[in-house]
């Protein structure tokens, strides 16, 4: 897992309740039996028209947004399934950060498993946010994760929750399988234990 | 002595607690996985994360795969499947065959979705903690096992150590108390606690469903219900494991026998909630107020009372309900105000983790029999394993289902979620016995209305969504 420190991106507002699983990357692009080239599917009900071609109002493909590192949604955000290929699908596409009033549990799980900074925000702030880069889409938010702060170009500061164990992982760029690894003996002494 | 020895524990807490290998301080827990359950779609890349670190799986007696998401439910030889489906089986039989670990073959006697199959093998049990890289993993909660799904990365996790790193999730007590009516089933209560808390209304919480009407209800009817807790936006949902429970168990290929089942349900038998455990939050629901439910929107929070009326955005008073309300209308080709009762259908799905057991499909065939699926409505029915078939052709329920004009398939996810060969198309209703309605998830631009088994069935017969009370 790459390390995540801080961020200089610009931001896509994606004004949308609920975003699910289902809508990040639909069931037909999980025949994959790797992660590479998830990105594709991003979106995919949205992003591309009835033959496959891209659909110009929909805002990922919007020019002034291309090359947005932060993603913006409404409450509720990756509801539904667990397929951690919607995380595979948002950091392929591109995106290191997601800023939203509440993330579904299992997809918040699983984007700091994968180096993706889920940030939950207030409704008014994540409002504020939507209202600032749909109308100044050059708009650049530094995401500052030790300090654990947002911060706008005009200096307004906003911060954000984070597990502290979750934190130090990303910011080492650690995984959790290296830590339960180490536990081995532990794991051994329960199984004996208990004899299971 | 700690008082933590002392104070009344909910099932939840005493599964957990059970569970804690290790607590760092400042660390998630270490917690202890009972059964793995493995399906061919989200597991590939965790085998090659183990392949990629040079690991083994740490205990293969406790993990159990099977094939049932990507798989075709149309009896077609393998050389026609489609070849990503037939990729993703080859890879799962592989990592199965490489790792040493239990596969229920599609060209076996067991195999099936997922959930309904770990049941029928015993390899869910109370007490147990058990995960899958599935979100509706909650199912098995029905047996007072703690069950979540869990993200592809954590599948490794725990084929390599057994473990997953996991923080305590909070506790939330619903009870349903009262008698449910002809004609309401265990899916109208779901749906009912759904429509009530919204779908992000569980987050962060582990649901314990009790009351009257749970301990009335059988097997089937649980496991519908703690299916849906995701749906809820729920870690998980438990019921306490009681004789319904226990009687449903006893003889399955995977559990103990003779003295050693005796002591299992001697330590079973403690499991339940102390008197006087605190919930983080509670919510009772009557069961004798609840009719039959379908959804009229795009996430499964959005359903009403058959006899019912669509919501009109005056109605709700949050400004981010009001736009996911016109979304969802917009996208299911409804009106705000619109009565549910008389939409036309196109086509009827009958199966899924949530509502493709045998008592399902008995109660739909109850509805169907000697009678005619309307007009063009293409109608399906899927059992949920291998063993559900084998029963339901075993009573004649395939024939009364194929008389009236419903498809018969065999065992797997089918249209519940369109990654196979089974989809609705573009603007087509669906009366659907699955657990999720969102957009596209029966195929691209398909539009799901959830409801019952025995309301899918009344549908069938009826071209539109009814009452099916009418019709008992
Ligand atoms: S039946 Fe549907 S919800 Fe259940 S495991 Fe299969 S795809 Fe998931």
């Amino acid at each position: 897992m790459n390390p995540f420190t801080t961020l200089i991106a610009t931001a896509v507002p994606l004004r949308a309740e609920n975003v699910d699983t289902d809508q990040i990357i639909p069931a037909r692009y999980l025949t994959a039996v790797t992660k590479a080239g998830m990105g594709e599917g991003l979106f995919a009900a949205w992003r591309y028209g009835s033959t496959g071609e891209l659909n110009p109002d929909f805002v990922l493909n919007r020019p002034q947004y291309a090359g947005a590192e932060i993603l913006i949604a409404g409450r509720n955000f990756g509801s539904g399934s667990s397929r951690e290929h919607a995380v595979w699908a948002l950091t392929d596409y591109g995106f290191r950060a997601v800023i939203t009033p509440g993330f579904a549990d299992i997809f918040y799980n699983n984007a700091l498993k994968n180096g993706l900074l889920p940030i939950p925000l207030s409704e008014n702030i994540v409002n504020l946010l939507l209202d600032l880069v749909e109308e100044q889409p050059d708009t650049r938010i530094l995401i500052d994760l030790p300090a654990q702060l947002v911060i706008l170009p005009d200096g307004q500061q906003v911060s954000f929750d984070i597990d502290a164990y979750r934190k130090q992982c990303l910011l080492e760029g650690l995984d959790d399988l290296g830590y339960l690894l180490a536990q081995d003996a532990a794991i051994t002494l329960y199984e004996t234990s208990l004899n299971v | 002595m700690s008082n933590t020895t002392t104070s009344p524990k909910t099932l939840f807490d005493k599964v957990w607690d059970a569970h804690v290998v290790k607590q760092d301080p400042g660390a998630p827990a270490v917690l202890y996985i009972d059964t793995h359950l493995v399906h061919e779609v989200t597991s590939p890349q965790a085998f090659n994360m183990l392949r990629e670190r040079g690991l083994a799986v740490r205990r293969p007696d406790k993990t159990f795969a099977t094939m049932d998401h990507a798989i075709p439910t149309r009896p077609l030889p393998p050389e026609q499947w489609p070849a990503d489906a037939r990729t993703q089986v080859e890879t799962l039989r592989k990592n199965a065959r490489d790792f040493g670990i239990t596969l229920w073959d599609i060209e076996g006697d067991v195999q099936g979705i997922v959930h309904v199959v770990g049941p029928e093998m015993g390899v869910t049990q109370p007490g147990m903690t058990i995960v899958c890289g599935d979100s509706h993993t909650s199912t098995h909660g029905a047996f007072g096992a703690l069950a979540f799904g869990i993200g592809t990365s954590e599948v490794g996790h725990v084929l390599a150590t057994q473990c997953l790193l996991q923080r305590k999730p909070k506790s939330f007590l619903i009870n349903i108390e009262g008698e449910l009516g002809p004609g309401v089933t265990a899916k109208d209560i779901i749906l009912a606690i759904i429509a009530r808390i919204g779908i992000g209304g569980g987050r962060g919480h582990v649901f314990e469903y009790r009351g009257d009407a749970i301990r009335n209800m059988d097997m089937a009817g649980r496991m519908t219900i703690c299916n849906m807790s995701i749906e809820g936006g729920a870690r998980a949902g438990m019921i306490a494991p009681d004789e319904t429970t226990f009687a449903w168990l006893k003889g399955r290929p995977f559990m103990p026998a003779g003295e050693a089942w005796d002591r299992a349900v001697a330590r079973w038998r403690t499991l339940p909630s102390d008197e006087g455990a605190v919930f983080d939050r509670e919510l009772t629901l009557n069961a004798n107020e609840l009719t039959p439910m379908v959804t009229y929107g795009a996430n499964p929070g959005q359903g009403v009372a058959v006899s019912g009326r669509i919501p009109t955005p005056e109605q709700l008073d949050n400004p981010a309900d009001r736009r996911s309300l016109l979304d969802a209308l917009d996208y299911m080709g409804l009106q705000a105000g619109q009565a549910m009762a008389g939409q036309p259908i196109d086509i009827v799905f009958i199966g899924s983790c949530t509502n493709g057991r045998i008592e399902d499909l008995r109660a739909a065939a109850d509805i169907v029999r000697g009678k005619r699926v309307a007009g063009d409505v293409r109608a399906l029915v899927v059992p949920g394993s291998k063993a559900v078939k084998a029963q339901a052709e075993a009573e004649g329920l395939d024939r009364i289902f194929s008389e009236a004009g419903f498809q018969w398939r065999n065992a797997g996810c089918s249209m519940c979620l369109a990654m196979n060969d089974d989809k609705a198309g573009p603007g087509q209703y669906v009366a659907s016995t699955s657990n999720r309605n969102f957009q596209g998830r029966q195929g691209p631009g398909s539009r799901t209305l959830l409801m019952s088994p025995i309301m899918a069935a009344a549908a069938a017969i009826e071209g539109r969504v009814v009452d099916v009370r009418e019709m008992i």
